[in-house]
């Protein structure tokens, strides 16, 4: 009966998830334009898409983005983390602050940073308000900060993820090594930085590879924080693979993104995956 | 006092003061949403949205719900939040089922190849949406269901199945392999052991894995534009058209008040059940 139960997701697991994958992997090797062709072409497709200003743009921001929303988001979360593990008091109150936004969409968040950046209505348009006639902060307008401003959202939305995971791992430092310290007179702060959060090398090893896969598959956010504008140039390769695949029809160029996207969350996951797995096993 | 303890007391407040700083970056623009939504017209043009409404209203929630504009279709949010409900209740009972049921064979029963069924489960629960949207675009056309509530519940379902399966998985392989055994003995077979003796002891889990699922449902976009068709379009689809709806003056009071319409429901179920939705969230952290 077991055996039963698993067949259908097998199945399922191999065609839609593996089989489509490759195929689409496929089609990233043949000439397919508007409808999918099958006539093996080599890395013509590739040649192409990074010949493509839009794509170099959006690769290229998925690096940038990539990179500050990693470091912004561990760092914010760890922080956190370590200002919570201090015993304080309405503990339950900051927690429930700093998580809320993870129940939100990607959606919902990026329309009210949109809000909140836009100069017209928001940061800009509040300062001048109050006095400052010649502040500025239109970054979300600008072809060359508009990718920037995506970091806060992604910062606001993930940093509690981040924090829950690392307060877990704090929580779960041997009673020992604190007395040790205490007994040292180390400074609490120099003990975290030099003793406790090294020890918490994996888990925080587990949060990079988290929040890296999240910024290769990013979509909705930047849908409705900037549409990839202005122009392209807030643009990422989760948004330029499905307009290339369902607003413009060309499949081969979709695929090639797609593949590269594929490409680069295996070689966030496959080592981090090897490493886990042989940990545990020894 | 002593210098020691007058440095302590230094951190303490620059403890609570750095809490206090990053809760106001993580609580301000919910509040000023609200703030937002509670305005009429002519605030909202005349003030900044960081100004509180001078006299706080529903009218534009009233709006956004019964007759906000996505061009020239002003239905209103309700609409898209019918349509949500619609796909969530059915996507939600169906990939927690498929995936408790998956989880308890991949567990107790020794089946061979359980450790490669796995990997392929956790492996697929990292393919990017993008690498297969277009095949499963293709299948769901090739058997006539594309562009429908079947077929947005089919692909949920589908996408929930790695995390779901894993998650029932990895539960019950901590319960004590006797149960199962004196179940056995007894003659129970692979059902009445996962009705009678599993479920009962899986509400915890039933519970995370329910939050999980709703929220991520909940709050998908993509492939609910994708694969829900015209008639079905969930809610943060049609907020997402109406907010960028740029026909007439932006009313952003109504724009705010269809994001809150939206955001709404996970929120409620987040403050309602607090642990379970933490427990939820890093463990499906993989998803999506």
């Amino acid at each position: 009966m077991a055996k039963l139960v698993l067949a259908p997701t097998v199945l399922v697991m191999l065609v839609c998830f593996y089989g489509s994958a490759m195929w689409t992997v496929y089609i990233s090797m043949t000439r397919s334009f508007l409808l999918p062709t099958y006539a093996f072409a080599g890395g013509a497709q590739y040649a192409r898409l990074f010949h493509t200003a839009r794509w170099q743009v959006a690769y290229g921001n998925m690096f940038l983005f990539g990179v500050l929303d990693i470091v912004g988001t561990l760092l914010l979360g760890t922080l956190l983390a370590v200002l919570l593990d201090r015993q304080v008091r309405f503990e339950g109150v900051f927690r429930t602050i700093m998580l809320y936004p993870l129940s939100i969409s990607f959606i919902v968040t990026g329309l009210t940073w949109q809000w909140v950046l836009s100069p017209t209505i928001g940061v800009q348009h509040f300062v001048n308000g109050l006095g400052w006639t010649d502040f500025v902060f239109d970054w979300i307008t600008r072809p060359d900060r508009a990718i920037y401003t995506l970091v806060f959202a992604g910062i606001w939305h993930q940093s509690g993820l981040i924090m829950a995971i690392m307060l877990a791992g704090l929580r779960g430092v041997d009673r020992e090594i604190w007395r040790a310290i205490r007994v040292d007179g180390i400074p609490a702060w120099r003990a975290y930085l030099h003793i406790i959060l090294p020890m918490l090398r994996p888990l925080i090893v587990t949060c990079i590879v988290l929040i890296a896969i999240a910024v290769v598959k990013s979509y909705d956010l930047v849908v409705a924080m900037t549409n990839g504008g202005p122009g392209f140039s807030s643009d990422l390769p989760g948004k330029f693979v499905v307009d290339f695949e369902f607003e413009r029809a060309n499949i081969g160029q979709a695929s090639a993104g797609a593949t590269v996207m594929l490409g680069s969350v295996l070689a966030i996951v496959a080592p981090y995956l090897y490493f886990e797995l042989s940990r545990k096993n020894r | 006092m002593s210098a020691a303890s007058a440095q302590a007391r230094i951190g303490r407040i620059g403890l609570y003061t750095l809490l206090v700083w990053t809760c106001l970056f993580f609580s301000i623009p919910l509040l000023v949403v609200i703030a937002t939504s509670l305005k009429t017209s002519d605030e909202v043009r005349a003030f900044s949205i960081f100004s509180l409404p001078a006299s706080p209203s529903f009218s534009a929630w009233v709006k956004a719900w019964f007759a906000a504009c996505t061009g020239l279709n002003c239905g209103g949010v309700h609409v898209g939040f019918l349509n949500s409900v619609r796909i969530l209740i059915p996507s939600v009972i169906m990939s927690v089922f498929a995936g408790s049921v998956t989880g308890y064979a991949l567990s107790h029963w020794r089946v061979r190849g359980a450790n490669v069924v796995m990997l392929f489960l956790l492996l697929g629960a990292f393919i990017p949406y993008q690498v297969i949207l277009y095949p499963l675009v293709k299948m769901f056309s090739t058997i006539g269901i594309y562009s429908s509530l079947p077929c947005i519940i089919a692909v949920h379902v589908l996408f929930g199945l790695p995390v779901m399966s894993l998650l029932f998985r990895n539960f019950y392989a901590g319960l004590p392999e006797e149960l199962v055994k004196a179940a056995r003995i007894d003659g129970a077979g692979f059902w009445r052991i996962f009705i009678w003796v599993m479920l009962p002891m899986s509400v915890n889990i039933l519970i995370v894995a329910t939050i999980l699922q709703t929220t991520g449902i909940w709050n998908d976009y993509l492939l609910g534009l994708i694969f829900a068709g015209r008639d079905n379009m969930p809610m943060t689809v049609q907020l997402n058209a109406i907010s960028t709806t740029s026909t007439g003056v932006i009313e952003y009071n109504v724009n705010t008040a269809a994001a809150l319409l939206t955001a709404l429901p996970p929120l409620l179920i987040y403050f309602a059940s607090g642990r379970y939705f933490v427990r939820g969230i890093t463990a499906g952290a993989v998803k999506g």
